[in-house]
Parts: C-alpha cells; structure tokens; sequence
C-alpha cells in the first residue's frame, strides 16, 4: 500500500501542502437573507498531518467537509487538493477526483446493504478511471485493505453481520482502496461507543503514522486530542488553529485480533435512524472549545 | 467482476430483494408480450389455415349464383332469382375462351340410408367438370360419367365421412343405397379434404349427377349455381368480367341496374379471410399495446420508488465516485433487467397459450422466431423508455442532500 504509484495527475511536489485553502466562501442564500457556511477561511493541510476540525453545529465544518470532500463547489476562493484546482471543476471531474484523491468515512458507515465487505471496499475501484486492473487485482487489493483494518477473516459477511466498529472499520478499508491524498473521516466515531470509537480513532493514528494525511471532522473535544492539530470554527470562522499539546495515543491491541466480540451492542449495526444526521453537537450540548 | 457486471449482479440484486413487487410489476409487460406472441402465433395460424382450406376449394374457381331479385321495391335475398339457367352455362361453356372447365350444381339436403344405417347429410348434382375444378380426387372407383349425367343416373360418389358413417370398414363401391327412397348405385369414393373454411365438414358429402339431382331429388328447371375455373389465377378477374357481361347481356339488364347473379372468385374469399385475420391481429396488438404501456408505467412507477427507497446508497455510491453517467446506467439497467425478465416469462406464456390454443381449437399455430425476437424488443424497449426517467432522476440527485436522506 505504498503510495508511490500515483498516475492521476502531473507529478506533484511534495513540499507543496496537500489541501490548500485561500479565502474561501460559501454562502447560501435562503429567501432574502444570505447565511455565510464559511467566510473567508484559509488553511494549509500537509502531507502526513492528522487535522482534527472541530466546531459546534453550524460553525460551518460541515460546509468545509463538504468542499474538501468535492462534494460541493465554493462560492468563491480557492480550494487546491493535491495540486488541483478543485473549485471550478465540474460534477463528474469531482466525481473522479473523490474517487482518486479522497477516502471517505462517514458517521454512519454507509456501507451497502446485503453487499459483502470484500464487494463494499472494491466499489471505489469500479467506478475508477483505472482500467488496467483486472478483477483479481482488484479483488486481491480490496482484500490487502481489509487485512490492514484486521477483518481479512470476515471479508464474505454482510453489514448486518457486522457490529458497529467493524462496519466502520470495513468502510475505513473502503476509504484506502483507491490510495487517495486524504482520508476525509466525517465523525467517524458518532455513532460508536468510547471503547469501539478508541478502536477506530487507533486505526487512523496507525495509518497516519505510515504517512497518511488525516482529516477528522468531529464535535468532540475527547477526540480531537487524538489528532496532531487542531482547527476551530465557529460561525464560518477559523477562531484557533493549533498543534495538540499532549496528543493521545489511541489503545491499538484490540483490533489486531480478527474478532473483537462485539461485547458494545451500544453500536447500532445498521445506520441508526435516531441520530441527527448533520450536526450531532446539538445533542452534545455545547461542549467547549480548546 | 468488471464494472459491466456489476452493475448487472446490483441490478440482479436489486430486483432479487423484491421478489414479489418485481413480479407484479412486471406483469403488464408480461401479459403484453405474451399477448404479441400468441397474436402472431395464433393470428398466422389461422390464416394459414384459412388460406389452406381456400385453396383447398379448388384452383382458380368462380362461383356463380342467382342474386337477387327486385320487384316492386323490395329486394329478395341471395339465391332468390331462379334466373340462372342452363343454357347461362352453354353460354359460357362456349363464350369466355378463358373458362377451361365449368359445372352445374345444386344441392339438397337427405337421409341416405344403407342397410340398417342412415345418415344426414347434403347431396350436390354435379357434372363431370366438377372434380377437376375442385381440384378433388376419386380415392376408390371413378367419377360418374356424361352419360349419367345427361341420363339422369342414380350413381353417387360418397365423401369419406358418409363412408365411415353408412359403411363401417365395408367397400362401398357397387353397393346401392337409398336417397328420398330412390336406390343409387356407389361408383366411387373422394378423397378426404377435412373442414372447410366455415368450420364444416367437407367429407360430410354425396356427389351426384347434376341432371339426377335436379329432377330427382329437387324437382326444377333452375340452375343451383355454376362452379367454373379459369385457366389460371390471373385469368380469374378477367373471366369474371366477361362472364358478368355476358349474363347482364343474356338477361337483359339495363345499365342501372344491379346484376341479378353473384360471381364469387377465390381470389376474393382469400382477400376476405386476410381482411378477417387483419382485424383479429389489430385488436388482439391494441390489447398487446395497452398491456405494454401499462406495464411500462408500471415499471417507471417501481423504479421511482426504488431510487427513493435507495437514496443513500446513491449519495454514497456517488461520494466514493460513481458519476452521474454510471448511477444512470445502474438504475436504466434494472429497468430492463425488469422488463426484459417480464418479456422473457411472456414469451414463455405467450407458447403455451399458443400450444393450448393449438390443442383446444385445433388451429395450426406457427411458432415464429421473429414474433418472439420482437416481443423481446419491445419488452427491452419499454424498459429502456419508461426506465430511463427515474434513471435521469437518480443520477441528477445531489450527493450531499442523497448522503444525509433517511
């Protein structure tokens, strides 16, 4: 899984930042009012950084996901990701882009339903413009993606045959296979318990730890002290961008073993219907900022 | 697995999660392309037949009836003039150099009794041009002669149904039986011709002299109708015209007014069982095509619910980069998945209904590859014309508004 091959775009400098942001805006305008998602916000993300953005609901992190993520377009400003100019790119260019340069790992797993968890981590190589795999090679990669999550030997199970963490873990294996510049993790961590959620915050340090740039969106102050950095928002704004003090190391054991009873039935299997789907610090209740 | 048979194996899948909605759903398209099958199957069949048992009248024939008759403003019915004469037929016979053979008939309905049987069945005077126009052959013994014609002689040739009916297993030939309680002496035997047209039996018969019957059985001077054949099948509509004048000339029918004969040629009978079998066909293709439609939209109506029912998997699927080309194809994909499945059971009811309507009915029904290659196609059609707007609905949903959708 070195990220040595790399043929999507010219050859990228790697002193250059991975994620490069300058005066970025994103306003949505709602009858006659205009209500500024993001307000003039730059921001430098390195290769090999693990960024935690941390904000209550509606300080505009979800709007930032969603423009590093390409899943939307900036009002105005510049967004660059791994050399490209993301903002005046059209749908199915971000689409390429998000499936070559982005890993996505989303609060609710969002694995597919009755699809294994080999099928579900190969999705991203099928819809890649990388023609040249075969079958066995993808197949064969998926499996490789697994194996580093520690569920090589539950590659034939089903969602619904997977606790909480494993699920999320399956979808980190997905958010690898296509190698991407950055992992995207969208409160990973929301809908798992203290113990699962320690499991995954520790996958992503190990992977950060072999050169991965991590990007974690969460509310969570607790988890946020996993991450090298942190950046703040509130009302659209960056209100503080620093380096964590006494950064926590995630308990890495557990997961190592192909079969950590899911003795948290806390987890959901499936995505829960219940939870917020947007901005779950509304149910944190205004927890602090650094 | 290549992305072409995934998107198959999620169609598949898909459908396969439903089984129940996807079978009712499909079955407009079902019921529409087992109706195009048996249409065709069924519809080819009895013209077929239909043409078979024409022909099987005989070749190139004319048929000649008294028509009707006018007198002080009502009309008489068809064979209601008695004004076809023998010497019509001279005429003819001598005239219309296109006529090769020509015979008198008439006909009458008797119990014809032999030994202790006794049977129903119609006795037709004939001359000895009639096998030869009816394109019929003696099976057993021979065909009366002129003589017996001219001399009025009780000597009869059976169909096979009368056979079978007075006779058993016993040889007819030289036996005497009894019509209106005249004896006739069995000369020979027709060969069998099976039903006719209108669903009558055209073994079910006895031949007799033309003279025989006329005085005999039926006691009168008119001629029943004239069965005449021209030398060939582009000769038919011109005998027909001549034979027209000629009559209109003979019977002294002034310009206005209407013949008082009927000619009816075989070319005609055939145009009138095609334009029967044409009529059957569009009703039973507005019944296909009303099926079709309705099973379309009821195709576009599950697809509908499916791409709402699967709107997360959609903003997912687009999040890790499928495009809006590829979710279009996956949904456009089950679309015909779905209604080519339906066509594929329709074309499978569509034989047996031809296989029953072949046993019940006793129709020849002709399975035709290119009925069953076209009701394909239009199920393949319906599924990628009624598919294709929630498939463009789909691939236009918002990836982040399909990501938070619960």
């Amino acid at each position: 899984m070195a990220r040595a091959r790399k043929p999507a775009d010219a050859p990228v400098d790697p002193s250059q930042p991975v994620i490069r942001i300058r005066d970025l805006y994103r306003i949505y305008r709602m009858g006659g009012s205009e209500v500024r998602a993001l307000d003039g916000i730059s921001l430098d993300v390195h290769r090999g950084e693990f960024v935690a953005i941390m904000g209550p609901s509606g300080s505009g992190k979800s709007t930032l996901m969603n423009i590093v993520g390409c899943l939307d377009r900036p009002t105005s400003g510049s967004y660059v990701l791994d050399g490209v100019e993301i903002s005046n790119l059209d749908r199915d260019r971000r689409a390429e882009i998000r499936n070559d340069k982005i890993g996505f790992v989303f609060q609710n797993f969002n694995l597919l339903a009755r699809t294994n968890a080999l099928e579900n981590v190969e999705l991203p190589l099928l819809y890649s413009a990388r023609t040249d795999m075969t079958d066995a090679e993808r197949r064969a990669r998926a499996r490789r993606c697994l194996e580093r999550v520690g569920l090589a030997e539950r590659w034939d199970h089903t969602s619904a045959q997977l606790s909480g963490g494993q699920q999320q873990r399956v979808a980190i294996a997905r958010s690898l296979v296509n190698d991407p510049a950055i992992l995207l993790a969208d409160e990973p961590t929301g809908n798992l318990d203290s113990r699962t959620s320690e499991e995954v915050i520790a996958i992503f340090q190990a992977l950060n730890d072999e050169g991965r740039t991590v990007v974690l969106i969460t509310h969570d102050t607790d988890i946020s002290q996993f991450a090298q950095r942190v950046v703040a928002f509130r009302d659209g704004k960056i209100i503080s961008d620093h380096q964590v003090v006494d950064r926590r190391r995630a308990v890495a054991g557990s997961f190592e073993d192909a079969a950590p009873a899911p003795a948290t039935p806390a987890s959901p299997p499936a995505p829960p219907a219940a939870e917020p789907v947007d901005e779950p610090a509304v149910a944190a209740g205004g927890r602090g900022l650094p | 697995m290549t992305k072409a048979q995934n998107i198959l194996k999620v169609a598949v899948t898909a459908l396969g999660r439903n089984k129940l909605r996807s079978l009712l759903t499909t079955l407009g398209i079902i019921i529409g392309v087992a109706c195009v099958v048996a249409t065709i199957g069924i519809g080819d069949g009895a013209r077929i037949q239909a043409e078979d048992q024409l022909r099987s009248l005989g070749t190139n024939f004319l048929m000649i009836y008294p028509g009707s008759i006018t007198s002080g403003g009502a009309r008489a019915g068809f064979g209601a003039s008695s004004k076809l004469s023998y010497e019509d037929l001279d005429a003819i016979r001598r005239e219309i150099q296109d006529v090769t053979y020509i015979s008198a008939t008439n006909r009458t309905t008797q119990q014809v009794i032999y030994g202790n049987q006794n049977w129903s069945t119609s006795i037709q005077g004939a001359e000895t041009d009639w096998p030869l126009i009816r394109s019929w052959n003696i099976e057993r013994g021979q065909f009366f002669t002129d003589q017996d014609v001219r001399s009025a002689n009780k000597v009869c040739v059976l169909g096979t149904t009368v056979v079978q009916n007075l006779f058993g297993s016993e040889d007819p030939i030289g036996k005497i039986i009894r019509i209106k309680n005249l004896p006739f002496k069995v000369v020979g035997v027709l060969e069998s011709k099976g039903g006719s047209t209108m669903g009558q039996d055209q073994d079910d018969t006895v031949i007799a002299p033309y003279e025989t019957v006329r005085k005999k059985l039926i006691g009168t001077t008119a001629v029943g109708g004239i069965l005449a054949s021209a030398a060939s099948n582009d000769m038919v509509q011109r005998s027909q015209d001549e034979i027209t004048a000629l009559l209109r000339q003979r019977h002294r029918i002034v310009k206005a007014s209407d013949d008082d004969f009927i000619i009816r040629t075989q070319t005609e009978m055939l145009q009138q069982a095609e334009d029967q079998s044409r009529t059957m066909s569009y009703l039973l293709w507005s019944i296909a095509g009303v099926s079709l439609l309705v099973g379309g939209i009821g195709i576009m109506n599950i697809m509908l619910v499916s791409v709402t029912e699967r709107t997360r998997e959609i903003g997912v699927r687009m999040a890790i980069g499928a495009k809006g080309k590829d979710i279009r194809a996956q949904f456009l994909v089950e679309a015909v998945a779905l209604s080519i499945a339906g066509g594929t059971l329709g074309i499978f009811f569509g034989l047996g209904i031809q296989k029953g309507v072949a046993r019940f009915a006793g129709w020849p029904v002709a399975v035709q590859p290119q009925a069953i290659a076209l009701a394909f196609a239009f199920s393949a059609l319906v599924g990628i014309a009624f598919g294709f707007y929630p498939a463009l609905k789909a691939s236009q949903l918002d990836p982040i508004e399909a990501l938070r959708y619960e």
